[in-house]
């Protein structure tokens, strides 16, 4: 209690735990402690170099480099702050993004996997020691030295099993309550009834204890139950610090001074200072200050609209150019925030309807299990007259058709892809994201931010255009608006030309005096240029006509990998965007894409992708503002670049962390080469399940049987895994 | 012979699995690659770590 009432809280009880706002800053949640994302580090260099150059710091007492989770754990005394450590980093050549602890900290302790692992070593422990007083068994001893044996088996075996079974026993009792089978029936009702029926046989100095069967049953269950959860969580621990990544903050004007603060605590009317070149952190109405706002994330319109006051600003949107205050007009639970979880509801919803092949699968088993036992039972009973051989018989059934082939069938082989995928740079969030991404047959594109990279590059120049581009730059290099930093880079080397007086008007431009004349670039209405129909900024000397320097979107990297990849895989190409026709057009013909709907709005997207899954195709969705939301969430699968806003990312199954498209191609192979193992998978253990299955209705199965064809399906399945692409 | 030896043997098992228990909580199963890779480093060879 004593760390709790250190913290200063609103005091109603100090002696309760109250509960805190939805955002704690990172130096409220654990003093001392910052926690580092290092997207880059990969070998035993990468922790030295950057371990080392931590400890060199002052102030800082220790510094551990994760490399699994690829993050550093920095003990630092007080005074240091987590930007201080990204520069530090940033130094000796390492990426560093601040994260949230407070939100790592769901995932930090990682309770659920270590309590996982401990019964898994448990069933472990037990199982080997069971086999071997087995052995004594199936090589023949008799009498007293076998009860003997299966004495000691009961002894170790009935308290793991009530110990190592529970998480099956939990979901099939969950299962049981809503009155649907799911694969933890048949196991929990196969572990529990060989336990209960060896326990008899033991006491009736039987021949059969299946003691060492119900312990390998649980060993190996658990093993692909562990497998299964390290990719979820790893997926999930990944995408939440992508969440993390941002750490909502707002300059807030207090008495005139700028104060940083957590966006949760602003309240409507709080007046907020936006910087240029940074991302809108609430919704708000302009009060003072000029820019140029760019909509991309929220429209996909790849031209900034103007904002002075009075307008009506969204969280997510980019101030370009003039620092503008802005006054809140909705909370941060109220705005952006709210829609993204409701559109993670949505997509939830949408996500819940899809049914993996191991559910299909279970739907099958688990009915057909039970029904060969209880027929297995029924048959012998009327024929023998004799309960316990019956029920023995019934028991050696569930057992030996148990799935343990099947537990691991799926967890072994998406283990294998996810890992193979994340090693290329592609996180899986989703556990069927593998399965529906094998399926798709459509790929539906956005345009901007997802096939370009929303960075502009200047057009080749014609002769007027050339001639007068040592001006222009000249007066780009006072401007950090995206298409004069955009000019400066296609300019090359050139001479400074002698303006002076050079300032820049929010939301119009920049303007100088050359020899005397006004010189202006900018916007073309400001200069009184027609306007283009594509992107482009004017440049007005004096009385002379204007000239225009025109600008394309820069394509990403590999996607021209991406599309011929597609055609070569048989998916079928769209691109749907909010800009205009000619942007759209234009970039459809550089890569090659024939179906193109440009103008779209949030809404025509998602019923472009609604139509489509009509149709009966299984669209694979790419996007990245919060106009392609609603589709990313609609698609069977869907996709999202890192750079995509925190909402695109949370609505998509798959994140490819890198520029570079390419890897998407790879993953749909990756993905469709896993259905095949998966499908194989299930094959075998059928295949084991043929065999065995008479041996034992006709009351011949062993215990040594049974423990042999379940270790053999389980290998071969873990095995076949390893063959995924 | 075997009163002497099934204990023994289930001792020196469980002894391995309170080892395991013990790494467990120690955190030594937290990060599998980085130590697998903290190995290769050549920092302490010649000094060791104070």
């Amino acid at each position: 209690m004593s760390a709790s009432e250190a913290l200063p809280r609103p005091q109603v009880c100090p002696a309760c735990a109250i509960p805190q706002p939805e955002f704690h800053l990172p130096e409220a949640a654990s003093p001392g402690q910052i926690v580092l994302s290092l997207p880059g580090v990969h070998c035993a260099a990468c922790i030295s170099t950057v371990e080392n150059r931590l400890a060199r710091e002052p102030g800082i007492r220790s510094a551990r480099v994760n490399l699994s989770l690829k993050r550093v754990a920095v003990d630092a005394g007080p005074g240091i702050t987590a930007d201080h450590l990204v520069g530090v980093l940033a130094g000796v050549g390492y990426e560093a993004h601040e994260l949230d602890p407070a939100l790592l900290a769901e995932t930090g302790g990682d309770k659920t996997g270590r309590d996982l692992l401990m019964r898994l070593a448990v069933s472990g422990f037990a199982m080997m020691n069971v086999m071997l007083l087995s052995v004594a068994v199936w090589s023949g001893a008799e009498d007293a030295t076998r009860d003997m044996m299966h004495w000691i088996s009961a002894m170790i075996a009935l308290p793991v099993i009530v110990f190592a079974g529970q998480p099956f026993y939990r979901n099939a009792w969950s299962a049981l309550k809503v009155g649907r089978l799911n694969m933890d029936v048949p196991i929990s009702l196969a572990i529990l009834l060989a336990g209960a029926m060896s326990l008899y046989e033991t006491m009736m100095s039987g021949h059969h204890a299946y003691f060492d069967a119900a312990l390998s049953l649980t060993f190996f269950l658990l093993g692909g139950r562990y497998l299964d959860y390290r990719t979820r969580a790893s997926a999930r621990s990944a995408a939440q610090e992508l969440a993390a990544l941002e750490v909502p903050r707002a300059l807030r004007l207090v008495d005139g001074a700028e104060v940083l603060t957590p966006v949760a605590t602003l309240g409507i009317g709080d007046h907020v200072v936006v910087r240029p070149g940074t991302r809108l952190p609430v919704d708000g109405e302009v009060i003072s200050g000029e820019s140029e706002i760019d909509r991309a994330f929220l429209t996909g319109e790849s031209l900034p609209a103007y904002a002075g006051p009075g307008s009506r600003l969204n969280a997510g949107e980019i101030n370009l150019t003039g620092q503008m205050v802005l006054s809140v007009t909705a909370l941060s639970k109220d705005s952006s925030l709210r829609k993204m979880a409701d559109l993670v509801a949505l997509a939830e919803t949408a996500r819940n309807r899809y049914t993996s092949l191991a559910d299909r699968a279970a739907a099958i088993y688990a009915p057909g299990v039970h029904l060969l036992a209880a027929i297995a039972f029924v048959v012998w009973v009327s024929i023998s007259g004799d309960i316990r051989l019956s029920l023995n018989i019934a028991i050696a059934v569930l057992i030996i058709t148990c799935p343990c082939a099947l537990g691991l069938a799926v967890p072994a082989v998406t283990t294998m892809a996810s890992g193979r995928l994340y090693r290329k740079g592609a996180l899986l969030k989703s556990s069927t994201a593998l399965e529906r991404l094998a399926e798709a047959d459509t790929i539906v594109f956005d345009k901007t931010g997802t096939l370009t990279l929303g960075v502009p590059k200047l057009d080749p120049l014609d002769d007027a255009a050339a001639r007068h581009l040592d001006i222009a730059a000249t007066l780009a290099t006072h401007s950090s608006h995206p298409l004069a930093r955009a000019l400066v880079a296609g300019a090359g080397p050139f001479a400074l030309a002698d303006i002076s007086d050079i300032r820049e008007v929010p939301g119009y431009g920049m303007e100088g005096v050359l020899n005397g004349a006004p010189v202006r670039l900018g916007r073309a209405s400001w200069v009184g240029a027609d306007a283009p129909a594509k992107t482009a900024t004017c440049l007005k000397i004096g009385d002379a006509a204007p000239v225009s320097f025109t600008f394309t979107d820069e394509l990403r990297p590999g996607v021209d990998a991406l599309i011929a990849a597609a055609a070569r895989l048989g998916l079928e190409t769209h691109l749907i965007t909010g800009d205009t026709e000619a942007a759209a057009g234009d970039i459809a013909a550089r890569v090659g894409i024939a179906n193109v709907t440009a103008s779209a709005l949030p809404g025509d997207k998602v019923d472009y992708v609604s139509r489509l899954a009509a149709e009966g195709r299984r669209v694979l969705m790419i996007g990245d503002g919060l106009n392609d939301t609603g589709a990313l969430a609609a698609a069977h699968v869907s996709i999202s670049p890192a750079s995509a806003i925190d909402a695109a990312r949370v609505a998509s199954d798959i994140v490819v962390l890198g520029r570079d498209f390419a890897v998407i191609g790879d993953a749909i192979v990756t993905a469709r080469s896993a259905r095949t193992r998966i499908k194989e998978n299930f094959a075998i253990a059928a295949i084991y399940n043929m065999i065995a299955v008479p041996f034992a209705l006709l009351g011949f199965a062993t215990p040594l049987m049974a423990a042999l064809a379940m270790s053999t399906s389980s290998i071969t399945v873990t095995l076949n895994a390893f063959r995924v692409r | 012979m075997l009163t002497i030896l099934i204990p023994v043997s289930l001792a020196l098992g469980g002894l391995g699995l309170l080892a395991f228990f013990w790494a467990l909580r120690r955190g030594q199963f937290d990060d599998p690659e980085g130590d697998a890779h903290r190995i290769l480093r050549t920092d302490y060879d010649d000094v060791p770590k104070e």
